[in-house]
């Protein structure tokens, strides 16, 4: 029955459709892979397969005999068709698992760092970040200024009278003196404070944060280092404002419920009246927690901007009023954070930044709250 | 300034407790920065009668003493001193006493076989003397049983104030007591102090000896002779005093002028009037003359400095310091007291020029009242007739007491204006009253004259001060500062916002901020290009901290360097900050700099090649700073090399034009880092932020356009042979000018030299990406660009293809 150029077929006496199906099942059941199973379609329902060939002699039958032969290598294909479909989906379910067995990692294997897990923020850069948040809130502006001064912005316009002992060599640092101007490093940043004055008409609002320089170097000074200073002018604001600023400030940087402060008559040369201001904390095994506690700590000064001042930087201090503060935001950072060596800011020292500096992302924002 | 409690009592008459005085002192502007209350320490160390004392059986040096402590039973004590003995009245502290000198709180014990309940105490273990040489001996009168310390009248505490520099009023203990009074702790003791009569007229004259111009510099001189004193030891109770504030008690004339220092705020001076010779001459020094001072050292003087001269010369440094050779001392009979008035600014100056910090200075350069000039004369002679006897003579008084008082006219609105507190007139008079202000005036205003006695008072901030400080600063009711409608505006400038996106940035690179000193040695500050003698510290805190930086990157490096010491060799760190480029304003910049030092990135580890931090880490910083500062890198040229401290062939200037340098990257020069002793390699990068192009003004937050095409791109890669030296960034160039229309991305994914490729040259493989606009390309469009492409490169960098 074999024609030219086909495959014969294997089974050419296996017209007994009941041995044709079970030697196909087993066919197909016993074929190991992809390619033993086409070879198994191939000849079972390739175009010469035993079961192709069957359903070829069904057009020389009779119509009663094609009826019921029909029917019968009919369910051999649909039997023998399911078979192989079966048989494949379970030999690529054995290949995959094969495959993955093949590809397991150990996957506690440590990977590398990301530069997102490496980068830091310095503390103090974070706090300034912090300290201008909460101020933008309450309508004050960043001012900033050189920290080469004049001695007239540092002292003189500041109401410092000539002969006090801050002008002098051990508490200030002095540029060496050239033709012209004595020039000095500034001992506070009140002068950005005289700047934005004489720049600026009232009513002003502002925060001025920087870099500072006296001559003192121990555990708890050192020659440069960090303050922010606010000041308001206006017609209107008064002490009372004052504390109210102060109270939400360090309620809002201590990230606490409420602050008591307490209010101490100071002095300072450019406010009047000027005052002290003690924070409430409670000191608990070297720890300080704040808006609690019956212990006192002494926090910032402030005070009224002296007529003297207000004068120099040309304001009628009988139109103009307003109040001024100032606190080191260094000292800010260790009393928030922990730190307690005020050296190991400027030291550079990877362990130290790692540990108390901040991540990248670490943005403080009043929506999300200054601190994560 | 200290004082004792009874002390302050003399003064004060009040009820008041010691904690309520020191919590009111706190509040008027006193601040309390300590009390020692010894009677608190010593309150368990009572008086003891040795009863018996026999040596201790196995040592030899100590003995077994039975006490009677006064408490029943007599205690067993084993003891080393050598002064315990039976009869003995000495002191005793019970096991569970804390014994200050030592710092340590005794218990019961054996001590070598014997037991011991307690010990006798030497004055140095009760902190008492610095060093003793045995236990204490009590007079045979000492009670048994009695707390030591209220027996022995140690019992007084002593109070510190921190005295600002505007209340020289309160360098007084009377001072004091009258603030105490007016802020409502109790009645102040004013007691009425009668002039002296003299017996005989004095026989030292006064001359000041000044002109018209300098008058302001001794506006009153007194002086009065005390003839046939007996000087000696001062009464224990004022030695008690003097010691209780840390002073050291020398005689009775010299005792007094130091105790109504501190009582009355007014210094004085005793002269031994039989080591004077003549008059009195006050004038200014002349340079040349200079004296042997009270405290053993010789001042060169000066015409800027007031002094008082006999005709042996100089004999006392003007409201500084007396002189030695005309000191009292316990032979003197014959006592001249002094009691003037200073110019403070004058007295300020002599006293910081000739470095002499004296209680008399510090009082004369805050301002004494110049109306208690005479009366401090009379209250010290009184004190000295009291004390050593002698006959006093007429005063001699020069000059004249200014009565110029500060007069302030007040609006009593003011204190509602500047406080937020809103007293009544009559309230607010009554507190100022109490201080000893003048006030007269209606229910509107008032004229307020300040008493001689506060040299501070100005204008009417200094009133409103005094009526808030009286009320209580802590009274004044917090009030919310008004604020703007709505949401707060923005308020960070261009700078600001630059400074914290560098920070940002930089710590995502993986970078750590440091924050570095501003000033660098003067070697640091030359080898990155400053060293300006206009930028040097004319009084440095440190021969290493002398110039102001002229670039991050000294401190950094340094920084880097440290660490690398302390066992941490791969740094990678940054700061972002203020250099100097000269001393005005404008010298001053903003920049960001970066150090990387050893293995880049996340260092050894099995996933990645390790790879040394280099010039194009450097070069990423850099330029992954400016564009998350959004700044167009379009038009950024990089030009290789840099100024000296970077490394000639491993380092690069970015700028956007020869004008407009904003900053460098590359690799330290070796030479620099090794003249700092820095083991490098480092590669670095440092912008100066202001020199960055600003963004340009827009009136849209609108984004240009996007424009996506339906076409996909495609890539072509070509190998290119150049000389080694040519720059590839050239040739990127040249590449991506070949068709801008079409050519949407450039890149750089092979460079190789050796094997295959000709001596002096180098293979640069090239990506190039294409972007068809309106049509698919065809096979020869794409193949007119690939020529166009490789005739621009051999124009512009004579690039073959390989």
């Amino acid at each position: 029955m074999a024609e030219p150029g086909q495959i014969p077929n294997p089974w050419p006496e296996m017209t007994d459709i009941a041995t044709l199906e079970q030697e196909t099942l087993r066919q197909i059941a016993e074929a190991a892979d992809e390619a033993a199973l086409e070879a198994v379609r191939l000849a079972a329902l390739g175009k010469k397969g035993a079961i192709s060939a069957l359903l070829a002699t069904l057009g020389k039958m009779s119509p009663e005999e094609r009826k019921t032969e029909g029917a019968r290598i009919n369910l051999l294909k649909d039997k023998a068709t399911e078979a192989l479909a079966a048989r494949r989906a379970e030999l690529a379910k054995e290949a995959l698992e094969r495959r993955l067995a093949a590809e397991t990692l150990d996957v506690t294997l440590p990977t590398a760092t990301s530069p997102l897990t490496r980068g830091r923020i310095h503390p103090i850069s974070q706090v300034m970040e912090e300290l201008s948040v909460i101020f933008a809130d309450m309508g004050f502006a960043v001012a900033e200024g050189p920290d080469i001064e004049s001695d007239d912005f540092n002292f003189t316009k500041l109401n410092f009278p000539e002969g006090h002992p801050a002008r002098e060599m051990q508490d200030t640092f002095f540029l060496t003196p050239e033709a012209g101007e004595k020039k000095l490093l500034r001992t506070h940043t009140s002068p950005v404070q005289v700047r934005t004055m004489i720049a600026q008409k009232p009513p002003i609002r502002v925060i001025c944060p920087g870099r500072v320089y006296r001559c003192d170097f121990d555990q708890t000074h050192t020659p440069m280092f960090h303050q922010v200073e606010g000041l308001v002018i206006d017609e209107t604001t008064h002490m009372g404002h004052l504390k109210w600023v102060l109270e939400e400030f360090l309620k809002n940087f201590f990230e606490v419920k409420g602050v008591r402060l307490r209010m101490r008559p100071s002095f300072f040369p450019f406010t009047e009246p000027s005052m002290e201001v003690d924070v409430q904390c409670r000191r608990q095994g070297g720890e300080i927690r704040f808006g609690e506690g019956e212990d006192w700590m002494e926090i910032l000064g402030c005070g009224m901007v002296h007529p003297n001042v207000l004068r120099n930087c040309g304001i009628d201090p009988d139109v103009h009023q307003g109040f001024a503060f100032g606190v080191g935001i260094d000292r800010l950072a260790m009393l928030k954070y922990g730190m307690s060596d005020l050296r190991a800011f400027f030291d550079a020292d990877t362990r130290w930044l790692e540990h108390y500096g901040f991540r990248p992302l670490d943005f403080p924002t009043l929506a999300g709250g200054l601190s994560a | 300034m200290k004082f004792t409690l009874s002390w302050l009592k003399d003064h004060l008459d009040t009820s008041a407790s010691l904690a309520e005085i020191v919590e009111t002192l706190t509040r008027i502007g006193l601040e309390v920065e300590h009390v020692h209350d010894p009677a608190a320490q010593l309150a368990s160390f009572r008086i003891a009668h040795v009863l018996d004392a026999q040596r201790h059986p196995n040592a030899d040096k100590l003995q077994v003493c039975m006490v009677d402590t006064g408490d029943g039973a007599p205690v067993q004590v084993v003891c080393g001193a050598p002064n315990a003995r039976k009869g003995l009245k000495t002191v005793f502290s019970p096991p569970g006493t804390y014994i200050p000198a030592k710092k340590i709180t005794i218990a019961k014990g054996v001590i070598r076989g014997v037991e011991s309940a307690g010990m006798l105490c030497s004055f140095e273990e009760l902190d008492l003397a610095s060093e003793s040489d045995g236990i204490i001996e009590l007079p045979e009168t000492a009670p048994t049983g009695a707390v030591y310390a209220q027996w022995a009248g140690l019992d007084d505490p002593v109070i510190e104030i921190n005295l600002t520099p505007n209340r020289a009023d309160a360098a007084g203990v009377y001072g004091i007591a009258r603030d105490l009074a007016a802020a409502g702790v109790g009645v102040l003791k004013e007691r009425e102090i009668l002039p002296i009569v003299g017996r005989f007229p004095c026989p030292v004259g006064v001359k000041l000896d000044f002109s018209d111009a300098d008058k302001h510099l001794v506006p009153f001189f007194g002086l009065r002779l005390v003839r046939g004193v007996k000087n000696g030891p001062s009464p224990a109770w004022m030695q008690e005093r003097l010691r209780a504030i840390g002073l050291r008690p020398i005689n009775a004339l010299v005792d007094i002028t130091n105790y109504l220092t501190f009582d009355r705020a007014r210094p004085l001076h005793v002269f031994d009037a039989k080591k004077v010779r003549g008059d009195l001459v006050v004038r200014r020094a002349v340079k040349g003359e200079s004296l042997l001072a009270l405290d053993g050292k010789t001042h060169e003087l000066d015409d800027t400095i007031v002094v008082i001269c006999d005709s042996n010369g100089v004999e006392s440094i003007a409201g500084v310091m007396g002189g030695e050779a005309s000191g009292c001392d316990e032979e003197t009979t014959d006592v001249l007291i002094e009691s003037a008035l200073w110019d403070p600014r004058n007295i300020a100056h002599t006293g910081r020029k000739l470095g002499i910090v004296t209680d008399a200075r510090y009082r004369f350069e805050r301002g004494v009242d110049p109306a208690f000039a005479l009366p401090g004369l009379e209250l010290a002679t009184q004190l000295v007739l009291e004390l050593c006897g002698g006959e006093p003579s007429e005063p001699v008084l020069v000059g004249a007491v200014p009565r110029e008082r500060t007069v302030v006219d007040f609006p009593w609105s003011e204190t509602k204006r500047l406080a937020g507190v809103d007293l009544g007139p009559k309230q607010a008079a009554s507190l100022l009253e109490r201080l000893g202000f003048n006030v007269e005036g209606d229910e509107t205003r008032a004229r307020i004259t300040a008493p001689g006695w506060r040299p501070d008072i100005e204008g009417k901030a200094d009133i409103v001060e005094e009526i808030v400080r009286l009320y209580g600063v802590d009274n004044v009711p917090s009030t919310p500062l008004p604020r703007a409608d709505g949401v707060a505006p923005a308020v960070l400038t261009l700078m600001q916002k630059r400074a914290r996106a560098a920070r940002r940035a930089l710590a995502g690179q993986g970078l750590v901020e440091a924050v570095t000193w501003s000033f660098v040695s003067s070697e640091q500050a030359e080898a990155f290009g400053g060293g300006a003698t206009a930028l040097k510290l004319a009084n440095p805190i440190a021969a290493d901290l002398s110039d102001m930086r002229p670039s991050l990157l000294p401190g950094l490096v340094s920084a880097a360097q440290r660490n690398v010491a302390r066992g941490l060799g791969d740094q990678a760190l940054f700061e972002v900050g203020q250099i100097f480029l000269d001393p005005s304003d404008k010298g001053q910049r903003l920049a960001a700099a970066g150090v990387r030092r050893g293995l880049s990135g996340a260092g050894r580890h099995w996933s990645i090649k390790p790879k040394r931090a280099d010039v194009f880490d450097a070069r990423e910083d850099a330029i992954t700073l400016l564009q998350a500062l959004g700044v167009a890198t379009g038009g950024l040229q990089i030009i290789p090399g840099g100024p000296d401290w970077w490394h000639p062939g491993r380092s690069a200037t970015l700028q956007f034009g020869p004008k407009a340098i904003i900053g460098h990257f590359g690799e330290l020069h070796p030479r620099t880092l090794l003249e700092q002793d820095v083991e490098g390699p480092i590669a670095a990068f440092e912008i100066i932020l202001d020199m960055l192009p600003p963004p340009k003004a827009k009136t849209t937050k609108i984004k240009s356009k996007l424009e996506i095409s339906d076409l996909q791109p495609l890539s072509r890669d070509f190998a290119f042979i150049v000389d080694k030296t040519t720059a590839a960034g050239d040739l990127v160039k040249a590449v991506a000018a070949a068709d801008r229309a079409l050519i949407v991305d450039v890149s750089v994914f092979d460079v190789y030299e050796g094997a295959g490729v000709p001596e002096g040259k180098k293979s640069v493989g090239i990506a190039v990406t294409l972007q068809p606009r309106e049509k698919t390309l065809t096979d020869p469009e794409i193949e007119a660009i690939a020529l166009k492409i490789v005739t621009e490169a051999g124009k512009k960098t004579a690039a073959t293809l390989r």
